[in-house]
């Protein structure tokens, strides 16, 4: 047993870190918030150069075949940082499953450009009035002239503008399958947005989007098990991202609490004070176990249901957390927490959105306790 | 990172659980696993039997009987004992008056008390609270006045778990009232519980157990080379001693076990024709718990690498382990309770067999570990602790 992070780990985790303490700094990051795109082309380059968008695709595909726990200190990094380039979505979901699913042809098509940065992919799976499920219901898929027909709804796309091509979950006659569509093809409709916490999301209208015999990635009908694993893979990365922002929350908070004076002393003497900034210390350090445990767990394990007990495990400890630390954090910094001016209540509002991505506390207990 | 145990690590689990199993009597298995209280006569019996074995006291110094065991092995067989419902040794001898006689006893001290505490000889119990003196322990009052070669001891002890059953006692007392800081006139002095003017009295509590005590001194003639470490120095004593052995205080092997009895009981208790363990607001009680405690259990083995690695004791951050661990233990006690139903009324088992005793105790165990959150410091204090030394409040 030993909790040390490899060398390799460890050197990558502090070039990361370092890099975002100098490039993306609360200012650096408001202005990628508030430009068009809401990403930084230079930012995502330098992911791609340092290695993070290969680091988890496999060996076969110029990867470095590692898993979660390779990522984890990453992770944390960009939490602390509120990154909001679509990372996850285009290494742990969308990326992850074209090179588990894809065909030789379609992996070489896709995976070189995600991993020098030249070409993005994003996930669209979930769907209005489904809430968290990721099975499709109103996208339909049907055998067309040479390829598929698709058509129906997705929402909440995590980085669909950005994206040159968009891994769509539809339902064919046989089953859930995913495919490979073009961001710009003809029936294809992108309504944008920003959301609460920085990121860039749309909606995604298909209209009878005409794609080849192709563009189906894996087997017709047995996309289900690949989209669960890697939603859960993201979600193990998600919870140790949230760490970093529990962290983050935490020190601003405990700074704060130092400096500001109110009845000629420091708010940090106040010992009711003191025991609610203890509280949020120890849920984070509870949450970090937990995000240690399952990063462990989805990289050594290969029962699905064991996989997803520790992800829906570790994803409620994260969302009650998360909630509290984000909660308290702005409480304790009293009306200035309210403020668009202060980091904290940006990590307020990315913590709160941690808390319910891929599924809130509820949903994962109920998953959780029917795993049991 | 590797969170599993290595191979030599689980070959070690399953020595010290075979052994467990083909040594621990079934008698005492049974009192501990149906909640109820052991003898003096139980636990001294016990503590024979881990001597014979010399396991009684892993983590001394091998001259002295310790096993040579790793901070890990010691962990495992700690969790492995509150796995299998063997009762741990209490820590007033073997882990709290050894360690100080290790550290402060004189070469006479060591060879009187320590291979007795080694082999349960005597059953040790701690004189710290005082009625005035509980989280703020340097309030403490009870004299101990130099006459001659001894010490006359005056005062009161409260709260003395299992004083009923000591033979000895180790107590913090003042030396000196006229002292500048209160800390610098308390010593460590221990006592025979024998010597004329001391008694015990039983504080009954609201699970109707006899666990606790108040112990009065009354002219108490003491040798002064009882006295541990120097005269008015016992506050060093005492922070050595709060600052050891504190990674057991997460009690994770223990909970793991009561999660199971309490899966259990759920799994049988019905509602509405159905078990408890399927009603959603029950499972979504029941999960949270479960999680906290998988948290709980990583963190200890955090702490634990931590001390692999930098071979020192673990911070003041290992509070955490003693907060969150008796809550966990104290939501776990209430589950059980609420899991009973209406069952859980009546104090003791009903003779036409409707409630067992296992049932009965339900209720009194809540009301029992509401006592968590209060000893060894209580959570107000650990949070205290982590405030100043490890958040710099």
């Amino acid at each position: 047993m030993n909790f040390d992070l490899t060398p390799e780990q460890q050197q990558l985790a502090d070039s990361v870190s370092k890099y975002l303490a100098n490039e993306y700094s609360f200012e650096k990051r408001k202005a990628i918030v508030h430009s068009d795109s809401g990403v930084s082309e230079t930012v995502w380059q330098t992911f791609a150069d340092m290695g993070l968008t290969a680091m988890t695709l496999s060996e076969a595909d110029d990867g470095f075949g590692g898993g979660a726990m390779d990522l984890m200190a990453v992770m944390e990094s960009m939490g602390e940082a509120l990154v909001v380039e679509p990372f996850l979505e285009n290494v742990a979901l969308a990326g992850r499953l074209v090179s588990r699913m894809g065909s030789v042809t379609q992996r070489a098509a896709l995976l070189p450009g995600l991993i020098d940065g030249s070409a993005r992919l994003a996930f669209a799976s979930l769907e209005p009035g489904r809430r968290y499920a990721l099975a499709p219901q109103a996208t339909l898929a049907k055998a067309g002239p040479g390829g598929w027909v698709l058509n129906g709804h997705k929402c909440m796309v995590t980085g669909a503008a950005s994206a040159h091509k968009l891994i769509v979950s539809a339902l064919t006659p046989v089953g859930v399958s995913l495919f490979i569509v073009d961001a710009h093809a003809a029936g294809v409709t992108l309504n944008p947005s920003r959301t609460v916490d920085g990121f860039r999301v749309a909606d995604v209208t298909l209209t009878h989007v005409t794609v080849g015999a192709d563009a189906l990635l894996g087997e017709d009908g047995a996309a289900m098990p690949f989209i669960e694993e890697a939603a859960d893979f993201a979600t193990a990365l998600l919870c140790a991202e949230a760490i970093g922002a529990m962290k983050s929350a935490n020190d601003a908070t405990l700074e704060y609490m130092k400096q500001r004076k109110q009845f000629g002393v420091p708010i940090a003497s106040f010992q009711v004070l003191q025991h609610r900034m203890v509280e949020m210390y120890i849920s984070t350090e509870q949450a970090r176990s937990m995000a240690i445990l399952v990063a462990s767990k989805v990289d050594g394990t290969t029962d699905a249901k064991e996989r997803a007990r520790a992800v829906s495990a570790a994803k409620i400890k994260i969302a009650d957390a998360a909630r509290q630390v984000s909660q308290e954090s702005v409480q304790l910094h009293g009306g200035m927490g309210m403020t668009e001016e202060l980091k904290v209540s940006h990590t307020f509002r990315r913590l709160t959105m941690i808390a319910q991505q891929w599924g809130d506390a509820d949903h994962h207990l109920e998953r959780y306790a029917a795993l049991t | 990172m590797e969170l599993n145990y290595s191979s030599e690590e689980q070959g070690f689990r399953s020595e010290v659980r075979e052994w467990i199993a083909g040594n621990l009597p079934h008698d005492i298995r049974e009192k501990v696993q149906n909640y109820r209280g052991l003898s003096k006569e139980d636990y001294l019996r016990w503590h024979k039997i881990l001597a014979v074995k010399g396991w009684s006291v892993p983590h001394w110094p091998q001259e002295w009987g310790g096993t040579g065991w790793n901070i890990t092995q010691r962990y495992i067989y700690d969790e492995e004992f509150a796995l299998a419902g063997a009762p741990g040794l209490p820590p007033f001898g073997p882990a709290m008056c050894a360690s100080v006689l290790l550290k402060f006893g004189t070469p006479a001290q060591k060879d009187q008390f320590l291979p007795r505490i080694r082999e349960g000889d005597d059953f040790w119990v701690q004189g710290y609270s005082e009625p005035g003196a509980g989280s703020d322990l340097a309030a403490l009052k009870m004299r101990a006045d130099r006459v001659g070669d001894h010490y006359v001891i005056n005062g009161q002890k409260i709260w003395t778990t299992l004083g009923h059953y000591g033979d000895w006692i180790f107590c913090l007392v003042r030396t000196d009232s006229q002292a500048e800081k209160r800390q610098e006139g308390i010593s460590f002095i221990l006592m025979d519980m024998k010597t004329p003017g001391i008694t015990v009295r039983p504080l009954i509590l609201m699970d109707g157990g006899h666990e606790v005590n108040e112990i009065f001194f009354d002219n108490v003639k003491v040798p002064a080379q009882n006295l541990v470490f120097e005269e008015n120095k016992g506050w060093t004593v005492a922070k050595y001693l709060l600052g050891h052995e504190r990674m057991g205080s997460g009690s994770v092997g223990g909970s793991r076990r009561e999660l199971a009895a309490l899966r259990a009981l759920a799994g049988r208790e019905l509602k509405n024709g159905k078990p408890l363990l399927e009603d959603v607001r029950f499972k979504d009680k029941l999960s949270r718990v479960e999680i906290e405690l998988d948290a709980l259990e990583i963190t200890s083995m955090r702490f634990l690498d931590q001390m692999r690695r930098t071979g020192q004791p673990p911070g003041a951050d290992v509070s955490m382990l003693k907060i969150r661990g008796t809550e966990v233990q104290q939501m776990i006690t209430e589950l059980a309770m609420q899991a009973a139903g209406p069952n859980a009324q009546p104090f003791k088992a009903v003779d036409n067999g409707s409630i067992d005793h296992f049932t009965s105790r339900l209720a009194p165990r809540y009301f029992n570990f509401r006592k968590a959150s209060i000893y060894a410091g209580s959570n107000e204090i650990q949070r205290n602790i982590i405030a100043k030394m490890t958040l710099g409040l």
